[in-house]
């Protein structure tokens, strides 16, 4: 679930720019409108709170005009006043438009004054001592006026905001009182919460609309990238003829056309390129049957000298075998330089079948029989007892075994050659292994080289070209695979082709290992093939 | 006995080449005769009446390729090609055009000889025998002796190499061949030589009796190993 949304996250431009907008238009309209609904909901209650101190001033003076007429807190009129003086209170026109509450209450001083009335009087319900908040009471107690913003019930209604007031009132001569105002502010509290709607609903709106904002802007930057972006794999893919549209003069419009610019250079160059890789190939084309014809009538009539030669003068003799021999080498030269072009031109082509590498190895094995017996060398081979079947081309892979078992025999200097082939389900390896005079560090690679020799004075046997491990290379190459060597001087060296078991899969591991020496000094005792990981080496591929 | 002196065409453009094949040739003991352009080689064919045809790809005129399928719309005398090119599209191409065979230049004489004598041999035994593969639906018979071969009773005709490849399968029903035995077999070729000719060949096989060659049920393909003949 996370994993798509992160991936559409990071794919879409688009996604991740109204992401912000929206994340950052929200904050902002936000802390606007939080400040907005505070300062207006706040100006609504000090206008009330200013009013409702003349309310309280007034209030106050005839509050302490009728307790002075009064002789004192023994006075029997006391509570009918007070009763009726609170109602006179609670009736005069207020501050905005609900009643309000009026409490009275008598000063601690005054013992003498019935407990019935010590909770107060108050109008028009039923407010009590109880119900100012203690910090007021004290605060009024202490003789000094205040107001204090609460939440609470005094009638049977649910909780509302009140804001109260409370002031002493002072009896010359004979005791003191607290007058408490309560003005409810459920007028101010709905205009705020209307105010914090409005902006709520006018905030979400913008909120919204600049989001649909951000994203039709940047659909209309990343359409044209988007379009590009297209063209652009077309392209890629072969389709040189895609363009993108060029509209108007903006800086998507040069986008365009400095796209289509770059498309067609490329689609230039590589006109130009495959034209030259088209002569090329024609060329090698050519010249292979130039070449091959004279050269088939040379090879004949060498042939037929070389058939007769017994009949001729030594000298001549002599002659017609060499002409013979050298235009044996000079035929292989040419095969291979051939091969080598085709490669090079890109016109190989990879004739890949299912085929069984057992006896492909043994034939390959088997044709080396005669130069083996010549040089003293001992030919193990070791092979799955099942067939081994693998999507490959053979005439390939046959051509590369027959180099390096040739090589191997050639070089492996009178000592055994192993030659072994495994196959994981992934891949096919054969090892070639010869315990001859091995290769120098950093020859592992110079070996596939053109015309390279270990040894430049070495009188060579096979009289190879120079050319066999750099095309076997391309053969392995061809096929997605490796060839590698490895070698140690004196003790020898491997070469190692591993191909894998489908064409066109990915190479990871080969199923045999690239050591020298090796597991080949018991051959025969173990015919099992634990897939090992690849060692050191050159990938070919 | 005696066998009669082969009659080879050579169509070859190279002056030097085609004598030197003529010198080789009638040591050989062939008769060789030449033409030089594609265009008159049919006329040539016509003529001569040879007993195999060595014929170069390349030639002015008409091409190789076309001569091929010219010679092999009327006749199934054996073809081997001589080419300069090796990469399976032109081999392919050349075999899938009717020649049974390829050389490619440049070839050693005792190679090209061998292959000629190969193609010229046919069949060695003729022994009173008739084989059949396939279905109740889809039946071929093969007369051995007679050299015909019919699907569902209508005659098909086969050039002798194709001939022989059926015979070879069909003689071993649900034996499968590998290529290599096959080359052996039909081709009389002992070291294994390119596969891809049993590949073409057996294509062009199944092309004549098979009612969809995609999809065979005469000779059926065994991944890795080689062909069998499929019977009911």
């Amino acid at each position: 679930m996370a994993r798509p949304l992160i991936r559409t996250w990071r794919g879409s431009l688009q996604l991740r720019v109204v992401a912000v907008t929206l994340v950052a238009s929200t904050l902002m309209v936000g802390a606007f409108g939080l400040i907005a609904a505070k300062s207006i909901s706040d100006g609504l209650v000090d206008q009330r709170v200013e009013s409702s101190v003349d309310v309280l001033e007034s209030g106050r003076e005839q509050a302490v005009k009728e307790l002075s007429a009064l002789a004192g807190s023994q006075d029997t009129w006391l509570p009918r006043v007070a009763t009726e003086l609170v109602k006179t209170l609670a009736s005069q026109p207020g501050s905005g438009n609900s009643p309000y509450e009026v409490l009275l209450v008598p000063g601690p001083t005054m013992v003498d004054l019935d407990a019935a009335y010590h909770d107060g009087f108050g109008h028009p319900a039923v407010a009590t001592s109880m119900s100012v908040p203690d910090d007021l009471r004290a605060l009024v107690s202490d003789g000094r006026a205040g107001k204090k913003f609460v939440e609470t019930t005094i009638d049977d209604k649910p909780t509302r905001p009140y804001v109260v007031f409370g002031t002493p009132l002072r009896i010359a001569n004979w005791g003191s009182f607290q007058l408490y105002y309560f003005f409810p502010l459920d007028d101010e509290a709905e205009s705020s919460a209307i105010v914090g709607r409005t902006l709520f609903i006018g905030g979400t709106a913008l909120v919204l609309l600049l989001a649909v904002l951000a994203a039709l802007v940047t659909r209309l930057v990343v359409t044209p990238v988007r379009v590009a972006a297209r063209t652009a794999q077309r392209l890629s893919a072969g389709l040189l003829h895609e363009r993108m549209t060029v509209k108007g003069a903006d800086d998507l419009a040069r986008l365009a056309g400095s796209f289509n610019l770059m498309a067609e250079n490329l689609q230039q160059q590589i006109v130009r390129l495959e034209e030259m890789s088209r002569l090329q190939r024609r060329f090698t084309s050519d010249v292979s049957h130039e070449l091959r014809t004279p050269l088939t009538t040379v090879r004949m009539a060498a042939d037929l000298l070389h058939f007769s030669r017994e009949d001729f003068p030594p000298e001549a003799a002599r002659s017609a075998e060499l002409l013979q021999d050298e235009l044996n080498r000079f035929e292989d030269l040419l095969g291979e330089l051939l091969e080598i072009s085709r490669f090079d031109a890109g016109f190989a082509q990879l004739d890949a079948d299912a085929v069984d590498l057992n006896p492909i190895v043994r034939s390959v094995v088997a044709s080396f029989d005669s130069l083996a017996e010549r040089c003293a060398v001992e030919v193990r081979v070791k092979i799955p007892q099942a067939p081994t079947i693998a999507e490959v081309d053979g005439r390939r892979v046959q051509r590369v075994l027959r180099n390096l078992v040739g090589n191997a025999v050639e070089h492996a200097e009178g000592n055994p050659v192993d030659v072994e082939l495994a196959a994981s389900d992934t891949a096919v390896a054969v090892t070639v292994r010869d315990r001859g005079v091995g290769l120098k560090p950093g020859e592992e690679k110079l070996v596939f080289n053109r015309f390279w020799r270990a040894d430049p004075s070495r009188a060579r046997q096979t009289g190879g070209t120079g050319l066999g491990l750099s095309i076997s290379v391309e053969d392995a190459k061809l096929h997605g695979g490796w060839l590698e060597a490895a070698g140690e001087p004196g003790a020898g060296s491997v070469f190692r082709l591993t191909l894998p078991m489908r064409s066109g899969d990915r190479l990871l591991s080969s199923p045999l290992a690239l050591t020298v020496g090796g597991p080949g000094d018991d051959a025969g005792d173990n015919d099992e093939h634990e897939p090992q990981e690849a060692a050191g080496g050159v990938h070919s591929g | 006995m005696e066998r009669m002196r082969a009659r080879v065409l050579v169509v070859d453009d190279d002056p030097a080449l085609a004598e030197m094949l003529g010198i080789v040739l009638r040591t050989e003991g062939f008769t060789p005769s030449f033409v030089s352009d594609g265009e008159r080689a049919l006329s040539a064919f016509r003529e001569n009446g040879p007993d195999i045809v060595l014929l170069d790809l390349m030639l002015p005129g008409m091409s190789g390729i076309d001569v091929c399928k010219a010679i092999r719309a009327e006749s199934g005398v054996p073809i081997v090609m001589l080419t300069a090119k090796s990469d399976t599209v032109d081999v392919v191409l050349g075999l899938e055009s009717g020649a049974d065979d390829y050389v490619v230049k440049p070839f050693k004489p005792k190679e090209l000889v061998a292959r000629m004598r190969a193609r010229l041999r046919g069949s060695q035994d003729d022994m009173p025998e008739r084989l059949t593969i396939g279905t109740p639906g889809l039946r071929v018979v093969v007369d051995v002796p007679a050299h015909t071969v019919t699907l569902n009773n209508a005659e098909v005709k086969l050039t002798p190499l194709e001939f022989d490849l059926l015979v070879a399968l069909a003689r071993k029903p649900r034996q499968v061949f590998t290529r290599e035995v096959l080359l052996e077999q039909v081709w009389g070729y002992r070291h294994a030589a390119d596969t891809r000719l049993v590949n073409v060949h057996v294509q062009r096989l199944r092309a004549k009796i098979e009612p969809d060659p995609e999809n065979p049920q005469l000779i059926q393909t065994v991944r890795g190993v080689g062909y069998k003949a499929g019977i009911g």
